[in-house]
């Protein structure tokens, strides 16, 4: 069993050192186009997005629509660092996200102490509030928003930050605090009845979530270095949700391979302009038809099932005594 | 064991437990008997620490958890089996159990805690990695039954375990609480179900409009005509 574990873990790494150095190189050696880069940039922000999403709307079962909102606030607070405050990228990328995990907090303890759909309307209020104040505050830009932002998000950033925030958020799940938010999701009352904090559980899981939207607007405010308050409007959010919802609630492989899936559509179509839009709505209805729990349901896309490999689970010692 | 003195809990105005008392000794099954919305869920969930009384003490050996936060009543021991088959649904028998002993951190009792419930619940080790959502609705009830358990109480607080079960498998789970209860843990039981309830508790609260109107040995509330008249059909 560990033996197969370390091996498929090494697959995994060599797979992922080949992807790093492979468009290391094809950058390097100006292979790519100036488009298919952006939407390789993309990838990395949308998987963060997605991947940070599940965890509040899959994983623990919170429905929350202000993921652009939280966005938005790592980038215009690591941009202020960086353009401003003339503070190095890495710190920026830290408080950015760090302010908004704060945000986070402090948007989800008051609907997230009750149960029911508060949190859907307080988060879908929070987005466009954001956006309004973003507006009006004249030292980011106000509509304009902040231009000339340094470029200082780089591949090797992006794919460290992208591989960090899937294996933190992963290692979170598989952890008791991720099994105390799959017990919320799946019952509440049963959990608390467990002796799980379940408003404890609700929050922490929300405001990471908002801590690596925040990652993701940072790495975005550094790679486009423009942002405006409608960059980050009730669309963004949505994207993110359908990207979720799409690779199934609960499986984060199938979020990333949703987000990059989507990037890659939402590419193809950039050019068909308004139609765009009507043939993405179409896609949805089709895959939620033939497919409503999403593409991977809430399992996850693994090399033991890619190879077939037998063997228990290994979640727990006493699983293997028990059979 | 557990001493409930003069609570009053509220849902915001709406007054839902009037000074209630009761008592449960250790080693006994106390039952608390009452028609719908008398507070007997209300009752439970405020030894449990999920809702608050405004007045009096709740004493679990001698020590106060009026005050003290959920997870903290479980890990002394008071273990809650919520109404309506609050299974989690999604994950197989064995990850619900699992989740009963989520703040045990003592491995390899946990496994012998676990033995212990496929011991007194057989058909839940042949359905081990069975979706809970795909049990009978007796099974679940077990499941919810042997999940509680997991956590070691010394009393475990049962919600209308019978509700919505066949006649045969209500006295399947009653005569199951009756050996949890011979092989050691305290029992306080909320019911509709008035007649099973009396026949295997040893007392008896009956609970109307929010307040303690009767209580005494179950044996001697049976036959008394309140009792009869209201819950037991004449
Ligand atoms: N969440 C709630 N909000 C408002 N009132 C409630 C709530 N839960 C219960 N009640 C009221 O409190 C009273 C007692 O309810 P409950 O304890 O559930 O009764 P029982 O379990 O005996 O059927 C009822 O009048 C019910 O309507
Ligand atoms: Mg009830």
């Amino acid at each position: 069993m560990k033996a197969m574990r370390l091996r498929n873990n090494l697959i995994i790494a060599v797979c992922l050192a080949v992807l790093y150095f492979g468009i290391a190189y094809a950058m390097k050696q100006r292979m790519l186009s100036s488009f298919h880069q952006v939407n390789l940039y993309l990838m990395g922000i949308n998987i963060i997005m997605a991947v940070s999403l599940n965890l509040i709307v899959g994983f623990t079962g919170q429905l929350a629509l202000g993921h652009a909102g939280f966005m938005a606030i790592g980038a215009y607070v690591s941009a202020v660092m960086t353009l401003k405050l003339g503070q190095p990228f890495l710190l920026a990328v830290l408080v950015g996200s760090l302010a908004t995990g704060v945000v986070g907090v402090l948007i989800g303890l008051p609907p997230l102490r009750l149960r029911g759909d508060y949190l859907a309307i307080a988060t879908l209020g929070f987005g466009e509030i954001i956006r309004g104040l973003l507006i009006n505050i004249n030292y980011v830009g106000g509509a304009a928003g902040m231009n000339g932002i340094p470029k200082l998000t780089t591949w090797t950033w992006l794919f460290i930050f992208t591989v960090a925030t899937v294996l933190l958020i992963k290692n979170f799940i598989n952890s008791s605090h991720g099994r105390a938010c799959i017990a919320i999701r799946e019952n509440e009352i049963a959990a608390d009845a467990m002796g799980i904090n379940t408003t404890f559980y609700k929050v922490l899981a929300f405001s990471i979530g908002a801590f690596f939207a925040g990652l993701a607007g940072a790495l975005y405010a550094h790679y486009f270095f423009l942002i405006q308050p409608q960059t980050f409007t009730i669309l963004k959010s949505f994207d993110a949700l359908v990207m979720v919802v799409f690779g199934g609630l609960g499986s984060l492989t199938g979020s990333i391979i949703a987000a990059v899936a989507i990037t890659v559509v939402n590419a193809a179509l950039q050019s068909l302009g308004a139609l765009r839009m009507v043939i993405y709505a179409l896609l949805l209805v089709v895959v939620m038809v033939f497919r409503p729990q999403g593409l991977m349901g809430t399992k996850e896309f693994t090399l033991r099932t890619l190879l077939r490999q037998k063997g228990g689970s290994g979640l727990h010692d006493y699983r293997k005594q028990v059979d | 064991m557990l001493s409930i003195k003069d609570i009053n809990v509220y849902y915001g105005n709406i007054h839902a437990l009037k000074n209630v008392s009761l008592e449960v000794e250790r080693g006994e099954i106390v039952t608390l008997i009452g028609g719908n919305g008398a507070g007997k869920t209300t009752t439970l969930r405020t030894i449990s620490g999920l809702l608050r009384s405004k007045t009096g003490d709740i004493l679990f050996e001698e020590e106060s958890i009026a005050q003290i936060p959920a997870p903290a009543i479980v890990k002394k021991g008071i273990s809650q089996v919520p109404e309506g088959r609050r299974i989690f649904a999604n994950l197989s028998v064995l990850e619900n159990l699992e989740m009963g002993a989520y703040l045990r951190k003592d491995r390899q009792e946990i496994q012998a805690s676990l033995e212990n419930v496929f011991r007194r619940f057989p058909r839940l080790k042949e359905r081990i990695r069975q979706r809970a959502g795909t049990l009978s609705g007796g099974e679940q009830q077990m499941l919810a039954m042997g999940r509680a358990l997991m956590s070691k109480p010394k009393l475990l607080l049962l919600d209308e375990p019978s509700m919505g079960l066949a006649p045969i498998l209500v006295q399947e789970i009653f005569a199951i609480i009756k050996e949890i209860n011979q092989a050691g843990t305290t029992i306080l039981l909320v019911e509709q179900n008035a007649h099973m309830a009396l026949s295997i508790a040893h007392r008896a609260y009956v609970l109307e409009t929010g307040r303690v109107v009767l209580s005494g040995y179950a044996e001697e509330l049976v036959k008394s005509d309140e009792v009869r008249k209201a819950y037991l059909g004449g």
